[in-house]
């Protein structure tokens, strides 16, 4: 019965492809669409030059394919977002668009019936082989995949000055919490101006990265993950040791008790002013932007306590349901995920690529290290950036820390308890 | 004869009525029509992007925020900053305008140097502002608390609008000091309006130039004073961009409206962030309505 059903179904949606021409993403079919429409909020930087490497590189294999790009500025797609779902909802759909890995593309769009199942792509292409099974994992709703991962970026990144930690006595990296907080104990002997770097500015986001690290770094990836499904509790006594982890770290800085954004207050570290930073690798490129060398003007470690965690973020292309340009849609996608569009979207995002055979040598020092990690870490996903998080428990949690840091940072039963109130109203 | 005249006037009116006709429309549409399209969606159970069935819920989203310490940190942050902004510029913009009422030289150039800041856009003072707010105190310091310091006043460096208690009452600083020039000229305009023989008539019975002030002056300013606090309420009500321009979204400063775009456009909380607007909208229409009524009421006289 059951069988016989599948069957049937099967062979009307083989009948369904026929004769309305559709080729299946498993089909060779050329790629004949005029026009192809992709949405992104891409729109500036680093981000543009990776975008625009991959889009000449899509120009140059479909000559007759017009290449419209949408993309809506805005930081971390907060305008892009709205809009897109407006056009969704709308019926004009783009082509493909940008989402993150993780809750925003399974939540978010899968869940709704948004978006198209890739799963014969995957095969087709060979993906299931070339990416981390981890990574399709945060792509996949029961047992299929929705969209094509085109980088990885890392979270949990310990940056600080190699000058002025030799001027502290540091001479090589923290790989604990306890070791860090020796070191920032040394950086404050040595007079160094500010120990731990905080970014208080922008919605305290960067106050929440920071926070995400400690959890990882105090609980461990399982317990971590657990926060999300239930089981373990924000109140409990692991969140409890980390939030007094997170305090000891405040500490060292001004508490968070100030208007920067992370790009204000990372110029210490490459200053001199700054002991530690932690910041996700975005960092490095906007360093490098600004004129700064890796090794000697700055440099890095995985985050102590994570040495072996890979706390990840990832962009993602997908495929709209009602997308009018399905074909150029699939193609772009194989570009995407294929090794010659990474390599040539990555090295000038600053990101490493998704997959794991790209050609290393094209990439920065740090990108090396970080690809060497990706291969062989535990991935975690970053709860800033959405992997383990919906937009409402991000905004919850931004607020939760914004009021904890404006309290003076002494209240930790009281952002324990926001966070779990922020936990409790995420939607299943 | 009179039919005919009658008759014209009517054509006039419709011929007024059409021309008006596509306004009415636009603003019965995308004013009025979308004020009920927001109340429809804040009685609605839209608290995510995920919701599947649609449905009312009646008045649940606004007993909710009553109970939401969120929305209740917001609306006291807003009551301290209107409360500070519209007594301090008034103060401001009225002992300016009383230096400047008795003519003195050059009365045109200090008129506009003090109406000047109006011309600034508040995302871009706010700019301006965030960096002199900077909280580095001693060595390091900048903007107001370098200024402090170096007139000798260091021990008055303080946090600004990162302090625990006093963050709002910073925050109406630049506030102040972007409309108290416009309140100044609304004050000028109504000392103008007063016309000098009265001055005259009281010198005259030999009254000082203090009793001028007091007893013939200030209480023709009565309806300038509800003016200004009109205007200056209705503006500090749906306070956004200034705020957000100096501190962003972050929470020791948010107000209203700003913890209104966090629910819709962050969080994706469609029915709160709804129900937040028409909370702010009732704000509004409770100061401003009863005031445009006393002023219909006043030209209906004329």
């Amino acid at each position: 019965m059951r069988k016989g059903s599948i069957r049937l179904i099967a062979a009307a949606s083989a009948i369904a492809l026929a004769i309305t021409g559709c080729s299946s993403s498993s089909d060779e079919t050329a790629n004949t669409d005029t026009q192809f429409e992709i949405f992104t909020w891409w729109a500036s930087g680093g981000e543009a030059a990776g975008l625009g490497a991959l889009v000449d590189l899509y120009k140059a294999q479909n000559p007759n394919t017009e290449f419209i790009n949408a993309s809506v500025a805005g930081g971390a797609g907060v305008n892009a977002k709205a809009v897109l779902v407006s056009r969704m909802d709308a019926g004009d759909a783009p082509d493909s668009f940008q989402a993150h890995a993780g809750l925003e593309v399974i939540a978010s769009y899968a869940a709704q019936g948004k978006l198209e199942d890739l799963t014969s792509l995957y095969q087709s292409e060979g993906w299931d082989k070339s990416f981390p099974a981890d990574l399709i994992k945060q792509t996949t709703l029961d047992g299929k995949i929705y969209s094509v991962p085109v980088n990885i970026h890392r979270a949990n990144v310990l940056w600080w000055n190699p000058g002025t930690a030799a001027k502290a006595g540091i001479t090589k990296a923290p790989t604990t919490l306890d070791e860090m907080f020796a070191d920032l104990e040394k950086f404050k002997k040595a007079g160094v101006k500010t120990p731990m770097v905080l970014a208080g500015g922008e919605g305290s986001w960067a106050m929440a990265h920071l926070l995400d690290y400690v959890l990882v770094a105090s609980m461990g990836p399982e317990k971590f993950e657990g926060l999300f499904t239930g089981a373990t509790s924000w109140e409990g006594p692991e969140v409890a040791t980390a939030l007094k982890n997170y305090q000891r770290l405040l500490s060292y800085g001004d508490k968070g008790k100030n208007s920067f954004g992370w790009g204000e207050a990372g110029a210490a570290i490459t200053k001199g002013t700054g002991g530690f930073f932690i910041m996700g690798d975005w960092a490095s490129a906007q360093w490098q932007n600004e004129g700064a060398v890796l090794g000697t003007d700055y440099t890095f470690a995985p985050g102590p306590g994570t040495v072996g965690i890979y706390q990840w973020l990832s962009d993602t292309f997908t495929l709209p349901v009602g997308a009018k340009n399905r074909n150029a849609a699939l193609t772009w996608l194989k570009l995407a995920g294929s090794k010659e569009g990474q390599d040539a979207f990555n090295p000038l995002k600053g990101s490493i690529a998704a997959r794991t055979d790209s050609d290393l040598s094209l990439y920065d020092d740090y990108l090396k290290a970080a690809a060497a990690d990706w291969a062989k870490d535990r991935l975690v996903g970053s709860t800033a950036h959405g992997v383990t998080a919906d937009n409402k428990f991000m905004a919850a949690m931004n607020a939760a820390v914004g009021k904890y840091v404006s309290g003076g940072a002494k209240d930790n039963a009281g952002l324990a308890k926001d966070l779990a109130a922020a936990q409790a109203a995420v939607v299943k | 004869m009179k039919s005919i005249k009658e008759k014209k006037k009517l054509h006039l009116r419709l011929g007024g009525f059409f021309f008006v006709l596509p306004s009415i429309i636009a603003v019965a549409i995308f004013v009025y029509g979308m004020i009920l399209w927001t109340i429809n969606i804040s009685l609605s159970n839209r608290n995510s992007g995920y919701v599947e069935k649609v449905e009312n819920v009646g008045l649940k989203n606004y007993t909710d925020l009553l109970v939401d310490e969120r929305f209740t940190h917001a609306l006291s942050n807003l009551i301290k900053f209107t409360l500070t902004f519209m007594l301090a510029t008034l103060l401001a913009g009225f002992i300016m305008a009383l230096l400047l009422e008795k003519g003195i030289k050059g009365e045109g150039f200090f008129r506009s140097f003090y109406l000047y800041p109006m011309a600034i856009s508040f995302i871009a003072m706010g700019t301006a502002f965030r960096w002199l707010f900077f909280t580095e105190k001693g060595e390091d310091a900048a903007g107001f608390n370098l200024i402090l310091r170096s007139i000798g006043l260091g021990f008055l460096q303080n946090d600004w609008i990162l302090s625990e208690n006093g963050a709002m009452y910073s925050m109406a600083i630049p506030a102040v000091w972007q409309m108290s020039g416009y309140v100044m000229a609304l004050f000028l305009a109504g000392f103008r309006g007063i016309p000098d023989e009265m001055r005259e008539a009281a010198r005259v019975d030999g009254a000082t130039e203090f009793q001028i002030y007091r007893q013939i002056l200030f209480p023709q300013l009565t309806p300038t004073v509800l003016t200004i606090f009109i205007i200056l309420g209705h503006v500090s009500m749906k306070m956004f961009d200034l705020i957000v321009g100096i501190n962003g979204k972050s929470y020791g400063t948010q107000v209203v409206a700003v913890y209104m775009w966090e629910a819709t456009f962050d969080s994706g909380d469609l029915a709160k962030g709804t129900a937040i607007s028409v909370f702010i909208l009732i704000m509004v229409a409770l100061v401003v309505v009863p005031y445009l009524r006393y002023v219909n009421k006043q030209e209906a006289y004329r």
